[in-house]
């Protein structure tokens, strides 16, 4: 069984966004960058799938620059047996992002895809069920649990009315939650290892997909702040207030 | 003109509020025309609640056994055949929506407005990226059909006052088996809904174990309030995973939050950004809940919140 992993770049999560002053976009220059969570969770995933048996072959894709390529190694260290990088030097919107990944699953043949069910960047929460619509397969989004059943899948879902189970025929795509596991850390040997395995690069040109990126950012601003309150020192005081603004 | 097509979350035979906040974005955007979709095994009742929505002018319902439980894959290809003729179509951001209407914005073949947060035009919105740290406003383009979910805590609830008609849809097209139903986990509670409810007590890992939430829930109760958790409480297994308040989470506003042992970190705060009173309890003064909190307290929380319990009588 093949499994693709979704694996995008995304700002750490540790970082404080700041917006340009004039609106243009955020500050990404010298910021640090890592996998998006959602993805290292997927990828983690598909590798506990593999050392159970379940799955053989795991291979983590991205779209994304030329140096995007570092983060993929980071991928194969982590224990992908493969890398695909699609090259491109803009951002994708998740549209052309599930057209790019059903030209790889084309190709691929895999039975199962895992994506993070957001990015931390865009924040979209689209790409995988949009991908599942392109393919006309099942999708098992916010997964918490996944079980693999010869050629089904039960999957628990975090839902808003508490855990909801499917099972999905394969092939399928999932997307992780973060309680579906903890990703491992890295060790160094695996990092010299990462560096022979084969990560393959195709330009997103020669893919020849069509553009789904038809929204148009056209400004950037801070979140509007809240203004500064108040310390109060005991709960009698606290309670006074709240019941001044007639809250309690 | 903008003919807006929502497509109604129900569980159990009851609407969720989360439609009559959809409406209220649409009327944001002055839409012509406003029509609830309500996929069900037995609409009427649904329905019925959505027709008594105001500024609903028309209800279309589909039953179909098949559409007993929510199935995105099930419902994604039915909603486009209904959206026809709409310049709309519009779910709530709740897991619901989350999951349904990327699957339709591709089978239309068009992008998706995440998490309209505030409305410019029928066609331009303000939506919150980066866990909120950044408010980016997209434009999508007139000429095709606009998917988008709506982040329900930022519109209020339509009324209700409506008297919309309900039409039958006969939609004959066949829906996919490949994904099946098996259950719904549903922890039983008295307590309100996290996400419509006015007043939400919040504990997090400061709360230390499952057993000492009691203290989260004996406040959450004499307030009448809702109660809600960190990622990290929910993952330490204090609480299930429904209550968890957040970028990942529910996104809420309620006129009173009040976080108690929540460091604040902003993730969690993304969460709350829209709530009216924020109340914080945190035994670390330095803790980052405080610069964005409207009344803040610092002391141990199993001390202080049975002392405000007693205080409210
Ligand atoms: C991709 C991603 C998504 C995330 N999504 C979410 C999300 O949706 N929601 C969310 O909440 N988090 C989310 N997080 C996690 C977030 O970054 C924080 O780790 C989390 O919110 C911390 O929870 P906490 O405040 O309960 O715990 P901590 O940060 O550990 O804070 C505990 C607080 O309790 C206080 N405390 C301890 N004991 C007492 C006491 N006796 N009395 C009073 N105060 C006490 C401490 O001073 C401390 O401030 C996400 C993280 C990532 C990476």
């Amino acid at each position: 069984m093949k499994i693709l992993v979704g694996y995008k770049r995304v700002v750490d999560y540790n970082v404080r966004i700041q917006v340009k002053p004039d609106g243009s976009g955020v500050v990404t220059e010298g910021v640090k960058l890592s996998p998006n969570p959602f993805d290292d969770i997927a990828l983690e995933e598909a590798l506990r799938l593999r050392e159970k048996g379940v799955a053989t072959d795991v291979v983590v894709a991205t779209i994304g620059p030329a140096d995007c390529q570092a983060h993929l190694r980071n991928g194969l260290a982590m224990g992908a047996n493969r890398a695909i990088h699609v090259v491109t030097t803009q951002a994708v919107q998740p549209l052309t992002a599930a057209r790019t990944l059903l030209k790889l699953i084309e190709k691929e043949q895999p039975d199962i895809v895992i994506l993070g069910k957001q990015a931390i960047d865009d924040d979209c929460n689209q790409t995988g069920q949009m991908l599942a619509a392109l393919w006309n397969r099942p999708q098992a989004t916010f997964a918490s649990k996944v079980e693999i059943n010869g050629s089904a899948a039960r999957v628990t879902r975090e839902v808003d009315a508490g855990l909801e189970v499917i099972d999905v025929d394969l092939p399928a795509v999932i997307t992780t939650d973060l309680r579906l596991n903890e990703p491992r850390f890295i060790k160094l040997p695996d990092i010299m290892k990462a560096k022979s395995k084969p990560l393959e690069t195709i330009p997103l040109e020669s893919l020849a997909v069509e553009s789904g990126d038809h929204l148009k950012t056209t400004a950037y601003a801070a979140p509007a702040k809240r203004s500064k309150g108040v310390m109060v020192k005991d709960v009698a005081e606290l309670v006074a207030l709240l019941k001044t603004k007639g809250l309690v | 003109m903008s003919k807006v097509l929502i497509v109604a979350e129900h569980l159990n035979g009851k609407l969720n509020s989360s439609t009559a906040r959809c409406v209220t974005c649409a009327k944001a955007f002055n839409a012509e025309s406003v029509a609830v979709l309500v996929l069900a095994d037995a609409p009427d009742a649904v329905a019925a609640e959505a027709a008594a929505i105001a500024g609903v002018d028309k209800v279309l319902t589909v039953a179909n056994p098949a559409n007993t439980h929510a199935i995105a894959a099930v419902y994604a290809p039915q909603v486009v055949a209904a959206a026809q003729g709409y310049s709309h179509v519009l779910a709530p951001s709740t897991t619901f929506g989350k999951d349904l209407a990327p699957r339709i914005a591709a089978l239309l073949g068009v992008a998706q407005v995440s998490d309209i947060a505030d409305v410019l035009g029928a066609y331009t919105f303000k939506r919150p990226i980066y866990a909120g740290n950044a408010i980016v406003t997209v434009e999508a383009p007139a000429d095709a059909t606009l998917v988008a979910t709506v982040r329900t805590a930022s519109f209020a609830a339509a009324a209700a006052g409506g008297s919309a008609t309900v039409e039958a849809l006969n939609l004959t097209m066949e829906l996919p088996t490949h994904t099946r139903f098996v259950e719904l986990q549903q922890g039983k509670s008295d307590r309100p809904d996290l996400q419509s409810a006015s007043r939400v007590v919040s504990g997090g890992r400061g709360v230390g174990s499952a057993e000492n939430f009691a203290v989260i829930y004996k406040l959450a109760d004499k307030l009448g309030a809702a109660v809600g958790a960190s990622r990290a409480a929910v993952d330490a297994g204090y609480v299930p995973s429904d209550l968890q308040v957040g970028q990942t989470g529910k996104i809420i506003a309620p006129e009173l939050y009040m976080a108690i042992g929540i460091s604040g970190a902003i993730q969690h705060l993304t969460g709350i950004k829209d709530a009216g009173t924020i109340v914080a309890i945190n035994k670390d003064g330095e803790a980052p809940i405080f610069e964005i909190a409207d009344i803040g307290l610092v002391g141990d929380l199993f001390t202080l919140v049975p002392e405000i319990e007693a205080a409210l009588g």
